[in-house]
Parts: C-alpha cells; sequence; structure tokens
C-alpha cells in the first residue's frame, strides 16, 4: 500500500468507528429517553410499566380536583371517558388547567395512583392533544361527562 | 373591497413568481441577454406587489374589519394599537404572508447588491429563487389565503393569541423568518452553480456574505423566542427542545457548519462538493422547520391548528426542493473535488472536525425530533423523546467543539507542527483549569457543571484572545473584518457557554404554598409574600401579587407577578415578574389561589448569569454580521 492509500484507509477506519460509536450513543440515549403515551384504559388494562415512567393523558374529571390548604399537594383523576385513574401532583399547575380540559401528565404508578412530576394542558382552550383525541375517539363519544370507573 | 386588492397583488405576485423563474432562466441557458435581464425588473416588482398585500392585510387590523376572517379570529377592538400592527404574523396565514414578504425582500435585496456579478450568475440566482417564492406563494393563496372573507362579517373579534400579546414577540416571528428565508440565497447560489455547471470557489464568494447575515438573523431570532419563553411562558426555563425550537435550531447548526465550510472552499477551494450539499441542507431544514411547525404533525406550543392540506402541499414541496436539487447535484456536482492538498494536522482537518460535530448534533436533533413520527408512523405507539436525550448527546459533541475553537485560528492553512499551536494554548488551558478548579471548591454549591462554564468560558476567551495577540506580534496588528467578526463570535460561544452551564448549575427553583405575610430564603435573598389584589388592564383582569425581596435585611425589589384573565376566549396567562441583572435573575411567578386565608401557589427562581445566554447569543450574531463588511467580498470578480 503507498503511503496515500494507507493515510486514506486509516481515516476511513478512525471515521467508521466513530460513526459507530457515535450510533450507539445515540440509540443508547434514545431508548433511555423515550416515554409513552397511555390512556386511563390502558392503566386499568395493565398495559403499562408499573416500574417505568410514562405519560398518561385524557381528560381532567369533572368535580375531582381535590386541594391540601397549605401546601401545593393537588389530586385529580384523568380519565378518557371510559376509564379513570387518579393523579397526585405536587407543584404548580399550569393556567389551562381546569376540570374538563385535557392535560398530559408525566410520572409513574404508585400502587393505584398515578404520581405526576410534570402536568402539561395545552394554552389554546380548543386544543386537545390529538394522542388524546384519538385514544378517546376509540371509546365512546366525547359529548359524555361520565368519568367511567375507577 | 380592499382585501380582494390584497389578494389579487398576491395573484399577480405569483404570476411574476413564473415569469422570474422561467425567463431569465432560458435566457441564462440560451445566453440570450434581453431575456437575462429582466431577472432584476422582475424581482424589484414583485416586492412592490408582495408589500401591497402587507400593507392591506395590516390596514384591515387597524380598521377592525372583521369581515376578513383572519382579522375576526386574531384581533379585537380592545387590542392595543402595537399588537395590532404585530397580530398581522399571530397566526398561521398572516405569519406565512410575512414569511413570503421577507422572501421577496432578500430576493430584491440580492437583485440590488449584485451588481457587480456576472449578469449570467444573476439570473440564475434570481431564477431559483423565484421558484422557491412560487412555491410558497401557491401555499399561501391555495391553502392559507389570509384575505379569506368571513360572512356574514363578526361585531367582535376573537383576540390576538394572548401569549403573543408581548414586546418580545413583536421582533422573534420578522428575524426568525429572516433567517429561515436567508438561508434561501446560499440555497440558489448553490443550485444556480450546479446549473451552470462550474462549481468552482467563486459562487462560494458571492454567497459567503448572504449566509452570514441569514445566519446572523437566525440566531437573533431563535435568542428572542428563548427569552420570550423565558418571561412569558411562566417556568422561567430558557430552551425545551421543544421540536418547534428543534426545528429553528437545526438550520442554525447546518448554517453555522456551512459559515465555516463556505470559508474553506472560498480560501483553499476545498470541500467543495461538501459545501454545496449543505447550502442545500440548510435550506431544506428550513422547509422541513415550516412543514413540522405549519402542518400540525407535531403536538407542540407552537402548533395552531393542524390542517392536513397545509401538511401535504408542504411536504410535497420539501420533497421537490430536496429531491430536485439532490438529483441536480448527483449530474452536475464537480467530480474532480481537489482543492490545496492538506495534512491531518491543518486548518482544514480543524475545520472538518467542526463540520462533522455541528452536523452530527444536527442530525442527532433530526432523528430525536422526527422518531415519534417514525414510531407511529410504524404503529410502534405514541412516543415522546425526553429532553435528557437531547441534552446529553449535544453535551457530548459540543465538548470537543469547544475544546478544538481556540485550535482554529492558530493552526495554519495546509500544513502546521501541531507542537506550535498546542504550545501556545497550553498555559491558557492550564489557567482555565484552575480557574475551574477554584470555583468548584471555592463556591458555594458548586458542580461538575459549575467547574465546566469557568473552564469552557476561559479556555475560550483566552484563547480567542491569544489569537488576537498573535495578530498583534506577528500580523503586526492587521486584522480584517473577517478575523474581528469571528473573534466577536467566538467570545459569545465563550460568554453563551459560561451562561449556559452556570444558569444550569447554580439556579434555585422553589415552588411554595405562601401565605400572605409569609417568608422564604433562597441564595440570601429574602422574599416575602404580601397578598394579592385584583387590577384591571385594557383587554384583560389581574391578580396582582406583590413580593417584597430582601437581601442581608437590605431592600432588592417589590416584585409584582401577574395572573391575567383575557376577556374574550377566556384564557389565562401568567406574568412572571423578573429582575435582571448580568450577575442574575430574581424571577416570581404566581401559579393559583389556594385557599380562603388568601394563600397563593408562587414560583420563586434565582437564575444566577442566565442573561449571559443571550448576550453570548448576540455575540455571536454580531460578529456574523461584522464578517460582511469584509472588503474581500466588495472586490470585482475579474481577480480570482
Amino acid at each position: 500500500m503507498n503511503p496515500t492509500r494507507k493515510r486514506r484507509m486509516i481515516f476511513a477506519l478512525v471515521l467508521l468507528a466513530a460513526a459507530g460509536v457515535a450510533g450507539t450513543f445515540i440509540v443508547l440515549a434514545l431508548q433511555e429517553n423515550l416515554t409513552y403515551l397511555h390512556t386511563p384504559s390502558d392503566v386499568r388494562a395493565g398495559s403499562v410499566p408499573t416500574d417505568a415512567r410514562f405519560r398518561l393523558g385524557g381528560v381532567v374529571c369533572e368535580g375531582s380536583v381535590r386541594r391540601t390548604d397549605g401546601s401545593l399537594l393537588v389530586q385529580f383523576a384523568v380519565t378518557d371517558r371510559i376509564r379513570q385513574v387518579p393523579v397526585r401532583y405536587e407543584g404548580i399547575l399550569p393556567d389551562m388547567f381546569r376540570e374538563g380540559t385535557s392535560i398530559i401528565a408525566t410520572g409513574r404508578l404508585e400502587g393505584n395512583e398515578f404520581a405526576a412530576s410534570e402536568v402539561l394542558a395545552k394554552h389554546d382552550e380548543t386544543y386537545m392533544p390529538r394522542e388524546v383525541a384519538q385514544a378517546m375517539a376509540k371509546g365512546i363519544a366525547m359529548h359524555t361527562k361520565s368519568c367511567g370507573k375507577n | 373591497m380592499l382585501p380582494e386588492l390584497g389578494l389579487l397583488a398576491l395573484i399577480l405576485a405569483m404570476l411574476l413568481a413564473v415569469l422570474l423563474g422561467t425567463l431569465p432562466l432560458i435566457g441564462a441557458q440560451r445566453g440570450n441577454d434581453a431575456w437575462m435581464a429582466t431577472a432584476r425588473p422582475l424581482a424589484l416588482s414583485q416586492v412592490v406587489f408582495i408589500g401591497i398585500a402587507y400593507g392591506i392585510l395590516t390596514h384591515a387590523f387597524i380598521v377592525h374589519d372583521f369581515s376578513v376572517a383572519y382579522v375576526a379570529n386574531n384581533s379585537n377592538s380592545l387590542l392595543p394599537l402595537v399588537y395590532q400592527y404585530t397580530a398581522v404574523w399571530g397566526a398561521h396565514e398572516g405569519s406565512l404572508l410575512l414569511w413570503v414578504f421577507i422572501l421577496s425582500l432578500w430576493i430584491a435585496a440580492v437583485a440590488i447588491f449584485s451588481k457587480a456579478l456576472p449578469r449570467i450568475v444573476v439570473a440564475r440566482v434570481l431564477a431559483v429563487m423565484g421558484w422557491v417564492s412560487l412555491g410558497f406563494l401557491a401555499f399561501l393563496i391555495f391553502t392559507s389565503n389570509p384575505f379569506a372573507r368571513l360572512l356574514p362579517a363578526a361585531i367582535e373579534g376573537g383576540d390576538m393569541n394572548p401569549l403573543l400579546q408581548d414586546i418580545g414577540m413583536i421582533a422573534h416571528p420578522p428575524l426568525l423568518y429572516t433567517g429561515y428565508v436567508g438561508f434561501a440565497v446560499a440555497f440558489a447560489f448553490a443550485i444556480a452553480a450546479l446549473l451552470d455547471g462550474k462549481v468552482d470557489a467563486q459562487w462560494v464568494r458571492w454567497s459567503r456574505p448572504w449566509t452570514n447575515v441569514a445566519w446572523a438573523f437566525l440566531t437573533i431570532g431563535i435568542a428572542l423566542g428563548s427569552f420570550w419563553a423565558y418571561y412569558e411562558l411562566g417556568w422561567g426555563g430558557w430552551w425545551f427542545w421543544d421540536p418547534v425550537e428543534n426545528a429553528s435550531f437545526m438550520p442554525w447548526l447546518v448554517g453555522l457548519a456551512l459559515l465555516h465550510s463556505q470559508a474553506v472552499t472560498e480560501k483553499r477551494g476545498s470541500f467543495r462538493s461538501w459545501t454545496l450539499l449543505l447550502a442545500i441542507a440548510a435550506f431544506s431544514l428550513s422547509l422541513l422547520g415550516t412543514f413540522l411547525v405549519r402542518s400540525g404533525v407535531l403536538t407542540s406550543v407552537h402548533a395552531f391548528a393542524s390542517d392536513p392540506a397545509r401538511g401535504m402541499f408542504i411536504l410535497t414541496f420539501l420533497a421537490v426542493v430536496i429531491g430536485g436539487s439532490l438529483l441536480l447535484f448527483a449530474f452536475r456536482a464537480p467530480t474532480s473535488d481537489k482543492g490545496l492538498p492538506f495534512v491531518a494536522a491543518s486548518r482544514e482537518t480543524l475545520l472538518l472536525a467542526n463540520n462533522l460535530l455541528l452536523t452530527g448534533a444536527a442530525a442527532m436533533i433530526l432523528l430525536g425530533t422526527l422518531y415519534p413520527l417514525i414510531a407511529e408512523a410504524l404503529d410502534l405507539g405514541k412516543i415522546s423523546v425526553g429532553p435528557p436525550y437531547f441534552g446529553l448527546l449535544f453535551t457530548l459533541l459540543m465538548a470537543p467543539l469547544v475544546l478544538l475553537v481556540p485550535f482554529g485560528p492558530l493552526t495554519r492553512w495546509q500544513r502546521e507542527e501541531p507542537s506550535k499551536p498546542i504550545r501556545m494554548l497550553v498555559p491558557w488551558a492550564a489557567l482555565a483549569l484552575v480557574a475551574g478548579a477554584i470555583a468548584f471548591f471555592g463556591l458555594a454549591n458548586s458542580s461538575w457543571k459549575t467547574a465546566a462554564a469557568f473552564i469552557a468560558g476561559l479556555w475560550l476567551t483566552l484563547g480567542t484572545l491569544r489569537f488576537v495577540w498573535q495578530r498583534f506580534v506577528v500580523g503586526k496588528g492587521r486584522f480584517t473584518a473577517e478575523m474581528v467578526g469571528m473573534c466577536l463570535a467566538h467570545f459569545g460561544l465563550a460568554v453563551f457557554f459560561f451562561g449556559v452551564l452556570m444558569t444550569e448549575s447554580m439556579s434555585q427553583e422553589r415552588d411554595v404554598a405562601a401565605k400572605p405575610g409569609q417568608s422564604f430564603e433562597l441564595q440570601g435573598y429574602n422574599f416575602r409574600f404580601d397578598g394579592v389584589k385584583g387590577v384591571p388592564g385594557p383587554n384583560y383582569q389581574a391578580d396582582r401579587g406583590t413580593v417584597v425581596v430582601t437581601r442581608n435585611g437590605e431592600m432588592v425589589a417589590t416584585m409584582e407577578p401577574e395572573k391575567r384573565a383575557y376577556a374574550s376566549g377566556g384564557s389565562v396567562m401568567t406574568e412572571a415578574d423578573i429582575r435582571g441583572s448580568l450577575k442574575g435573575d430574581l424571577y416570581v411567578a404566581l401559579g393559583e389561589p389556594l385557599g380562603p386565608d388568601g394563600s397563593w401557589a408562587l414560583r420563586l427562581y434565582v437564575k444566577p448569569f442566565i442573561r449571559w445566554i443571550w448576550l453570548g447569543a448576540l455575540l455571536m450574531a454580531i460578529g456574523g454580521f461584522v464578517v460582511v463588511l469584509d472588503k474581500r467580498f466588495r472586490r470585482p470578480v475579474t481577480g480570482e
């Protein structure tokens, strides 16, 4: 092999190795940080991870919001109009959080309850996360006000 | 009557775009001077017609013409005057009109400032830009007509999105678009060079100033968006790796790679194909960004409404632009891609590393942003990619970049004794490391990020100063505007990284339930909550809290965060109160009332050095502008 070709070979090999390492890192980091979106029906069907974080999407059940005086603890139920799941959250709720609006909570299951570390509600009052809307459309029509069984 | 004239003006502009896209191109192909000469007048008349349309839409907002659907949906008669001007780009149709208007301004600018260029080049460049503007005008007219009538006319309008009723929002979209659209110029130059078949270093010299200006505008646009999110969204973060932020950040990274690769191609003739590809990629990513934002395929704060027809249109447009230009590239790319030779230890190699890291970062972000879409298409479930993915990988990719930046300017083109720049920089690296160690052990609640802040900030600053010193001694004080711009931008990078890492490591955030009269301690500051009272605003009703901040018994600030309920639409907005200085920000926001005793949820943040983030971005942008002043770009073309 002449020197030029040898240098090129080394360069190509180094580049390939670097790309390989980078690719592995990226895939690992991606897998580490994926969170799946589930509906209350999924939770009740037992098809959600019991030990990993996931996002719970749905509507805040009417009449379910309870606060604890003197603290930021708030409890409410999230429903897809078929089933509901109680949620506890300690922190400041977003501006658009109201009963009957759709939210996405990130957290994990603790026993029967979903412990949320983050709650997102959309700033547009007509907005419903597409994922939630699809999940809800799978069930019954959206005009019911029932929150479903716990 | 006027709105119909506005639409007519847009249609005429579209016809002009068709002419601009064809006549000069045919002229260039046949060597017909008269046909080529049509490019300039066509470009200039197009900007007039689009300007008229834009003026008419603005007028409709000022006179509250609620028979225009777009006006009725996004404005009402209580809206303060300044926001009536900015409401024009408050939603989809109007912001697209602004986009098209800015594109036509860029086209006109190219037509005016390219008098020194060969006529055939100008003809081709303007024709390519004509095609781009044709695409967007068709999109505007066929899917998003801002002049569509509402029958019967509304008596009162809805309201401008309250989130956008803000000073920061006035400038953010125009600046961002100016950057986005500006990459169309570099793209047009690249395509013109490919059409010409003479892909040498010449086209790069002509397009470099345009790339710099576009990139600098994009920098300011993104920084303003980040600043706006920080004080308007009410949760004190400055970057969320939100899909729409990513959409603007990808072209920024690729544009930055393009700046550096253009410098190599222009001066050394190397990286020719790579520079062409980057020019195509930067513009394609701008289009992709538009698609992601405008089609509503991604769930995001920015997605106004989803409309599949709009999504399909942009997707098709994107496919045509990317497919067409890559096809052209495949046929016409330079086969003898030979610039001046260089060895491994040279500035070329360092800039190659810069390009690989920046495009790698863009690819990583692209994957993370599109992965949820791909997963959904493949039925793998609804997935979101968490911010830690982006944060971790971005840190891994930027660390070597920060390490290499000071070496670039100190390393010679073509061939360099590796020990020379290393010897110049070792003392400064040592100094930065010592400062990092002192910060780590000396500052209260420090972490590895605090140390990294000092190391990165000082390393970049001192390394760049070392280059300045080198120029003074060796270059006898000769500085070109290009070098000044580069140094400013690299200083900006130092300031930026220092701000980011200090904010990340030293910030304190507390969400508390506060009774009136209750006090909270945060980093030596005492926050006393004095209750909330109702205050009326022009088109909203506000709850205004009072928080008195003291430090060691001395008064620092009286802060008045608000919670605003807007009259129309029922939106509620958090207006945080922020006291900012270079040393750090105090940030107070109201959460919600917590009971009959006047208790409220409060967010109390202390954010050291957060302003440095935007200051750094500003320095980078100024650097980008200064480079354009370099005399080299104004030298007549015949010399080469």
